[in-house]
């Protein structure tokens, strides 16, 4: 992947609004043809940076270069971005097929031009049937579609699309992220999404981008930053992850009586108070303490849940802290494939081990 | 009876009962009236007839009426031409700053409308404000005929009436979603297309409530063409003030106030139905 040429470089962006810095010295390389994933709880400043990539925001610093071409001077209306607004924004006294048109006819391409691109869009979001009616006589999903369809329909070097899926029930969103995955896929187009929703962005995204307060924390492919988190706020944020708390020496973490031992990320030598993450689906219950090079910690079971395919165990373990990030004393979560561990394996109250091999073990500092 | 439908009914007594005793009644008389003749001392004889109404479709008559609507159409465009731009800037202005501009378009109404008229007098005859502010600055050398004439009049109402137009207006921008206007600029639209083709056919209602508003309320006003007018140029609200007062033609005079009564409802629906239709296709820009 890294080998697609960039199409829009951000360098140094920087956006105040008062007292607080929105964007902070973002730096990110936008690349042809990928499907881009701006992660981070609200509050951010995921939004922000995708207005300022649509031109609606200016920078207080750094510059946008797309295609090399500094965007800085540039209007929103010049720009060959497209973006969707998380309200959709549909023009409510005009017709889908009028929506879509839209765009094309401040182009000032042809009659024959508009209807044939038209055409096409409506046909690749299904919305042929529906394209004579008004926003209002559709439903969330179609809406959304239109939304879509208007902004493609200029085939915009990139596509902006600000919560695309948030409107939409459950259901239809999971649907509608493969459909998006798929239309990416087929029209060959840049696609940079803002989601607060870790799982949205994981089934989506080639790469993602995680922001916190302003700046990027971690960019990485979905595998690599579930795997390989490089801080703390990544390895909570992203996925359920299980935190043992510690005095970290490079990359190990004295925890109770024994030390964890894991991988620290860039081979970072720590010192100070650190953490060890690991997944849950990463853990093991043995009754004993496992002998060999097993990270290990003794707790007890307080809770057992069948959750279908595999069975999650909560275990009280002292000194750990859960993902939400806090107290000790918290529970670590044990996912087992409900295939290996039988039912009445494993009581609550009984006392276990939970082990797990140092290579799925990260260590990052507090 | 449904408990919600007497429910409803009792709310709606007292403003029911105001309409139909002050409203209702008194139209409903002056209808009665226009199909009898006048008294000879005035009054009504109880004789039916049609000539009232023949007699207000005489030229003289519909020259005036077409007058009147000429210089309330005038009167309408121009407090549209004034109120969209400053309603605009009210609506887009930072929120807690709107309820002060709102304020000062209203604050002309804690003054009696004469005197506020009489002050146009002031200002507009020969030797007034603006003709000694014209001389003094050296534009002109003879005084300008502000006064008593049609300028006078439609002056005169696009001030007094221009708050009206500012607010319809006003709700009308507000209620827009401003990602709509961003989303118009975003697929390639410059600032005069998005008002165009986005912003102004969204804000119709507003547009349209504003001008009939003006309208209606000026085809039928006497005062300021009086006052303003200076008698010279007659419209159908003087006619009608003269007939009841003047003539004391009764009947006739409410021939012809049934007439505006008429013109006015006619358009006060058509506004109605615009309203409707661009709510119904509004659902989103208001969500």
């Amino acid at each position: 992947m890294s080998e697609r040429p960039t199409v829009i470089a951000i360098e140094g962006l920087t956006k105040r609004f008062g007292e607080i810095t929105a964007v902070d010295a973002v730096d990110l390389d936008l690349r042809e043809n990928e499907f881009f994933a701006l992660l981070g709880p609200s509050g951010c400043g995921k939004t922000t940076l995708l207005r300022m990539i649509a031109g609606f925001t200016g920078p207080d610093a750094g510059r946008i270069l797309l295609d090399g071409r500094d965007m800085t001077p540039v209007r929103p209306n010049r720009r060959p971005v497209n973006l969707m607004f998380q309200s959709y924004a549909l023009f409510p006294h005009m017709t889908v097929t009028q929506n879509i048109a839209y765009g094309l006819e401040m182009e000032g391409c042809g009659r024959d031009e508009i209807r044939r691109r038209v055409g096409e869009m409506l046909e690749m979001t299904e919305l042929s049937p529906l394209k004579d009616r008004k926003p209002e006589h559709l439903s969330g999903g179609q809406r959304q579609r239109v939304a879509l369809a208007r902004a493609l329909v200029k085939r915009p070097r990139v596509l902006l699309l600000d919560e695309p899926l948030g409107a939409l029930d459950k259901k239809l969103r999971e649907q509608m992220q493969l459909e998006l995955k798929r239309m990416q896929h087929e029209v060959g187009i840049t696609f940079v999404i803002v989601t607060h929703d870790q799982e949205e962005a994981l089934v989506m995204a080639d790469r993602i981008a995680v922001l916190k307060d302003g700046r990027v924390m971690q960019v990485g492919a979905p595998r690599e930053l579930y795997e390989y988190p490089a801080s703390r706020f990544v390895a909570g944020f992203i996925g359920k992850m299980n935190f043992f708390a510690g005095q970290g020496r490079g990359a190990e973490v004295a925890f109770g009586d024994g030390v964890l031992t894991g991988t620290a990320p860039g081979g970072v030598e720590l010192a100070g108070p650190a953490v060890a993450a690991v997944r849950p689906e990463r853990l093991r219950l043995a009754p004993q303490r496992p002998e060999g090079s097993l990270n290990a910690v003794p707790g007890r079971i307080v809770d057992i849940a069948y959750h279908g395919q595999d069975l999650n165990v909560h275990v009280e373990v002292r000194g750990a802290v859960d993902s939400a990030g806090g107290e000790a004393g918290a529970r670590v979560l044990v996912r087992l494939p409900a295939g290996e561990a039988e039912e009445g394996d494993w009581q609550a109250g009984q006392d276990v081990w939970c082990c797990w091999a140092p290579a799925h073990t990260r260590v990052l500092a507090m | 009876m449904p408990r919600s439908l007497l429910r409803d009914w009792l709310l709606l007594g007292p403003g029911l009962t105001w309409l139909a005793l002050f409203l209702v009644v008194p139209c409903g008389m002056l209808l009665v009236f226009a199909f009898f003749e006048r008294g000879v001392y005035g009054g009504i004889d109880y004789i039916f007839t049609l000539e009232n109404f023949s007699r207000a479709i005489d030229p003289l008559y519909l020259s005036i009426f077409l007058t009147s609507a000429k210089v309330a159409g005038l009167a309408a465009v121009i407090a549209l031409l004034i109120g969209y731009p400053a309603a605009y800037a009210i609506a887009r202005a930072p929120a807690r700053r709107q309820t002060a501009y709102l304020v000062l378009v209203m604050l002309p109404f804690w003054s009696n409308y004469l005197i506020r008229t009489y002050a146009w007098i002031v200002l507009l005859n020969r030797e007034g404000l603006v003709n000694k502010g014209l001389a003094g600055l050296g534009l002109v050398s003879e005084p300008l005929p502000l006064l008593y004439n049609e300028f006078a009049i439609v002056t005169g109402l696009v001030y007094n009436y221009l708050p009206f137009v500012v607010l319809a207006i006003y709700s009308s921008i507000s209620r827009l979603n401003p990602e709509v206007l961003e989303a118009s600029e975003d697929l390639g639209a410059s600032a005069p297309r998005t008002f165009w083709r986005v912003t102004l056919p969204l804000t119709l209602p507003g547009v349209a409530a504003g001008a009939v508003f003006v309208f209606v309320l000026s085809i039928g006003n006497f005062i300021t063409p009086d006052l303003l007018g200076g008698g010279r140029l007659q419209m159908v609200g003087n006619v009608i003030y003269d007939q009841f007062l003047t003539a004391r033609d009764w009947p006739f005079g409410a021939t012809l106030s049934f007439i505006l009564i008429g013109i006015m409802m006619i358009l006060l629906f058509s506004q109605a139905m615009l309203v409707r239709k661009a709510q119904g296709e509004g659902g989103i820009a208001h969500a």
